[in-house]
């Protein structure tokens, strides 16, 4: 059975009469006694600061039918991270629901109504949790008081069992589905009276089930969407049914910036199935979220629109791309190593580093190199769209729902009221679906088809040579250390091209979210620390790309830090654990971060207890130390990001041919509190074996502005013989800390740990990623 | 015309020969768990069977499906396909779910030739399946699972 209510998606609004959930929205003020933590929540930080902020509304989120059923509406975007499981979980356990009569609905985009929906930066359980929770304690206390009005008893009385309301005394019962008309008529309860269960009453959040390290804890771990996604029947971007649709692919210019100068389709006319061309105007450069412009193929199925398009004979004008069209990756390398050598914008400058690295009895430097990635989800970007009188409805797989409204919006001068988004499951995101651009191909091809839909579908070579890709980065690092190897300097420059890029002209300069990604925040305690970051032009559309810049500081800090410890002959753990120095807290500005992921510095300062104490768990769980076998070593990695900290140590082998053989992976974890510890472990799984592919193999290159990887044959990702033999998880037990982020920080550790390991088993230092054959021969 | 006959009925479409079976499956018969991943074989989501072997319907031409196609929607009804479906609930292999219709597909073909293979046999097997969220570990221990292994595992 289906545990999906979104027959949203199918274009007709459900008919179905949810009892509660009519009601209008409450006031949005703080309770003066609440008993979570609600720092994150005022105006300036965490889901307070975010547009269209937090809602706790219970007639938003929770619908109760006649039957019983519970329909808890999921705002966020499910791209695999489990949120529309998590989010659920949370609201059946403080509402009191039995699991089994719980379904999820996706909202569309709508966030004045449902508060802020752009699912990127690991933001949705830790700024959802508090209002999901008091959402379904509000339900509950409505549908306690319905059930004492009724008994005509006082309302202390009455409590809630698993999907009932009983009265003590008497022990007579209510159900849910029973109470849920009287419960609708009622005043949403003031948070002053709302009052949370404490984590003994809870049956669902923070409790460990199914898969932990090989072993199965509990057998069927809580998936709403899993039935759905084993047989098949569950909806992503290009599985809505739609009438009578129509397919596209669109032909974009191979080079950032370039246009169509001419183009004949009359080979392309006579493929069977295709009925019209039409040239897309792209809005130039910086792009945004806004086509790329190109030539649609309209057909009516996706082969006939492929076929049709591979028989286009285009001519690209590669004037308005300006030096895009000389962008070559090898050369453009050499350029950032060659400016590395020189100072840059003055980040972070604490001591003397000239004169400490003068003075310094040794001197250690390196520079590392990380190339451009495409995010690449498994489903490729897809978008249908519909057009008819001056209103538009669109189906897509979207990570920012209200990006997308806007786009399409703003794309075909609507105002935002006359366009509808509806969210699908989404095949993957990783920060590529952040980006709505297929969304509004999709809409200006549809505007040519009034009343019609059309499925603009992106092929694998178009997600690859078209994607917001991960900045390539140059990173250089100088270390002094004294007679007892002892760090007394470091000088670390980054240079990558910005993100800012994308929006405006090229700031050529990290921008402030970019830099407190792991740059600035830098936690190591060395007398003198100065940090710099030299200009980087960009040539292509550069995007996130999960944890984002956290991956080429994280590479570049860690295999640094470890480089240094070879060089002071030291262990690295042991080293490293010095480097941190005791437990304490760093406040985010006084290391020159404005930004901290959003959140108050206050209640998350970096804390370098924590991240010993991963270093530490990691570590020892692996038996960090201990002998192994000729060929074979173990590297160790941590970082600090989106307010999670993560340590990593891997144990791994190079066989004689060059080939890596990852025997087992140790991931220490700290993310605070935890909602749903089954998913996090997940979430740190998949991380992993992403880190993976960033080490060993995913990387897109440029020639003359040109993508030259076309498909999984070229742009190669990790597969089931890459994976680590073994994953084992272990999640800190810090339930009294506020939540961190879990989608993201796993990733940052991984390629650092991993090369580290890889010189703890040959001696070959890797400084250029991806490994690729680096080790053969 | 050319005739498919999919999960036991028969499909008569007015598609080119050359079409792949993928497009006429989502496209023309209108059936959307087979998935679109890369159209070259690469990936492994649109993973159907053809007289129980494991295909790639993105690189299978209409014209060559001759014979009993099965797909991700009529596993809950095979004896080993619905056992490979719950070894992934029981473990909560799936993340976004995309890629795992192929997967499943790929699991029950192999473990329909060799009902008890060893791990080296699995990870061969399922190495032309990507899972861009990084399930594998999961994927194998459900496999395992289902090959009455996991205390191995």
């Amino acid at each position: 059975m289906s545990r999906s209510d979104d027959r949203l998606l199918l274009a007709n609004v459900s008919r179905r009469r949810f009892l509660m959930g009519l009601a209008g929205g409450s006031a949005l003020v703080l309770a003066a006694r609440w008993d979570m933590p609600l720092a994150n929540e005022k105006a300036q930080f965490g889901a307070g600061a975010m547009p269209g902020g937090w809602v706790d509304d219970p007639n938003v989120f929770i619908h109760i039918d006649s039957d019983g059923t519970v329909t808890v509406v999921n705002n966020r975007a499910e791209m695999g991270q489990g949120i529309r499981t998590s989010l659920v979980l949370l609201a059946a356990d403080e509402l009191g629901a039995d699991w089994d009569r719980v379904k999820v609905r996706q909202a569309e985009a709508n966030q004045e109504k449902y508060g802020n929906q752009n699912t990127d930066g690991s933001r949705s359980m830790r700024h959802w949790y508090d209002p999901m929770r008091r959402a379904a304690a509000a339900a509950r206390l409505m549908l306690e008081q319905a059930a004492a009005n009724q008994w005509s008893v006082p309302l202390h009385e009455v409590r809630t069992d698993i999907h009932k309301v009983i009265h003590t005394p008497s022990g007579r019962e209510l159900g849910f589905g029973e109470l849920a008309e009287a419960a609708r008529e009622l005043e949403v309860p003031g948070r002053n009276d709302l009052v949370l269960k404490t984590d003994d009453e809870l049956r669902f959040i923070g409790r460990e089930s199914g898969y932990i390290n090989g072993k199965l804890e509990s057998a069927h771990p809580k998936a709403i969407d899993g039935e759905d996604i084993v047989t098949g029947k569950a909806i992503f971007g290009a599985d809505v049914e739609v009438e009578n649709p129509l397919y596209a692919v669109i032909a974009r210019p191979p080079v950032y910036g370039g246009k169509v100068k001419n183009y004949d389709d009359s080979e392309t006319l006579k493929v069977p199935g295709v009925e019209k061309t039409l040239e897309i105007e792209g809005t130039g450069q910086p792009a945004g979220f806004s086509p790329l412009g190109g030539v649609a193929v309209v057909a009516t199925n996706t082969w006939a629109a492929i076929e049709g398009r591979r028989k286009l004979k285009i001519e690209w004008d590669n004037g308005p791309a300006g030096d895009n069209a000389s962008y070559t990756s090898e050369a453009y390398r050499e350029a950032l190593e060659k400016r590395a050598q020189s100072p840059g914008r003055v980040i972070r400058d604490g001591g003397d580093v000239e004169n400490a690295l003068k003075q310094a009895s040794k001197t250690v430097s390196a520079t590392y190199y990380m190339p451009h990635m495409a995010q690449s989800p498994m489903e490729p970007m897809v978008a249908t769209v519909v057009v008819a009188n001056g209103e538009v409805e669109v189906w897509a797989p979207v990570q920012n729902p209200r990006a997308t409204r806007d786009t399409v919006a703003g794309r075909l001068g609507l105002d935002r009221e006359k366009v509808r988004v509806n969210v699908t499951l989404l095949g993957g995101g990783f920060g590529r679906k952040s980006k709505p651009d297929y969304a509004a191909e999709a809409a200006t091809v549809a505007q040519a088809f009034e009343g019609r839909p059309v499925r603009l579908q992106w092929t694998r070579e178009d997600d690859i040579h078209h994607a917001y890709f991960h900045a390539v980065s140059v990173d250089h690092l100088e270390a002094g250390l004294d007679d007892e190897g002892k760090a007394v300097a470091w000088r670390h420059r980054t240079l990558s091209p910005s993100i800012g890029s994308l929006f405006a002209p090229d700031p050529e300069h990290k921008g402030e979210f970019e830099l407190g990604m792991g740059f600035n925040t830098m936690p190591f305690s060395i007398p003198a620390i100065r940090l710099e970051n030299p200009p980087a032009p960009a040539h292509v559309r550069i995007g996130w790309f999960r944890s984002v810049y956290n991956l080429p500081h994280a590479w570049a800090i860690q295999s640094f830090a470890h480089e240094v410890s070879v060089a002071a002959g030291r262990d690295h753990r042991d080293y490293v654990l010095e480097l941190l120095g005791p437990g304490r807290e760093i406040h985010n500005l006084t290391v020159g971060d404005g930004w901290n992921y959003g959140e108050d510095p206050e209640m998350y300062p970096i804390d370098t207890g924590r991240m010993r104490a991963v270093v530490e768990k990691a570590t020892e769980a692996a038996g960090w130390g201990k002998k192994l076998p000729e060929g074979r070593g173990m590297g160790l990695a941590f970082h600090h990001s989106f307010v999670s900290y993560t340590a990593i140590v891997f144990d791994v082998e190079v066989d004689d041919s060059g080939n890596v053989i990852i025997h087992r992976a140790d991931i220490a974890f700290d993310c605070g509190r935890q909602a749903n510890p089954e998913r996090i472990r997940s979430q740190l799984e998949g991380a992993c074996v992403m880190g993976i592919g960033v080490a060993l193999m995913s990387e897109v290159t440029f020639k003359d502005g040109v993508a030259q990887q076309d498909n999984f044959d070229t742009y190669l990702l990790p597969r089931m013989p890459d994976a680590p033999k073994e994953i084992h998880i272990h999640l800190m037990d810090r339930q009294d800390e506020p939540m961190g982020g879990v989608g993201e920080p796993g990733l940052p550790p991984v390629a650092p740990a991993l090369c580290n390991a890889i010189y703890a088993a040959t001696g070959k230092r890797i400084r250029r990623l991806p490994v690729g054959d680096q080790l053969k021969a | 015309m050319v005739t498919l006959n999919i999960n036991g009925e028969q499909h008569e479409l007015d598609v080119p020969d050359n079409m792949p079976l993928l497009w006429a499956i989502r496209d023309v018969v209108g059936m959307k768990g087979t998935k679109f991943g890369c159209g070259v074989s690469q990936c492994g989501a649109c993973t159907v069977h053809l007289d129980g072997a494991a295909i790639r319907s993105c690189v299978t031409p209409v014209s060559a499906a001759k014979g009993e196609i099965t797909t991700i929607e009529a596993m809950a009804d095979d004896p080993v396909g619905s056992k490979v479906q719950q070894a992934w609930l029981d473990l909560g292999v799936a993340q976004c779910g995309y890629c795992q219709g192929g997967q499943i597909m790929n699991a029950t073909a192999l473990l329909k030739k060799t009902p008890n293979p060893d791990t080296s046999e699995i990870v061969d097997a399922m190495a032309g399946n990507l899972c861009r969220c990084g399930t594998y570990n999961r994927i194998l221990a459900a496999i395992e699972r289902v090959a009455g292994k996991e205390d191995q595992a």
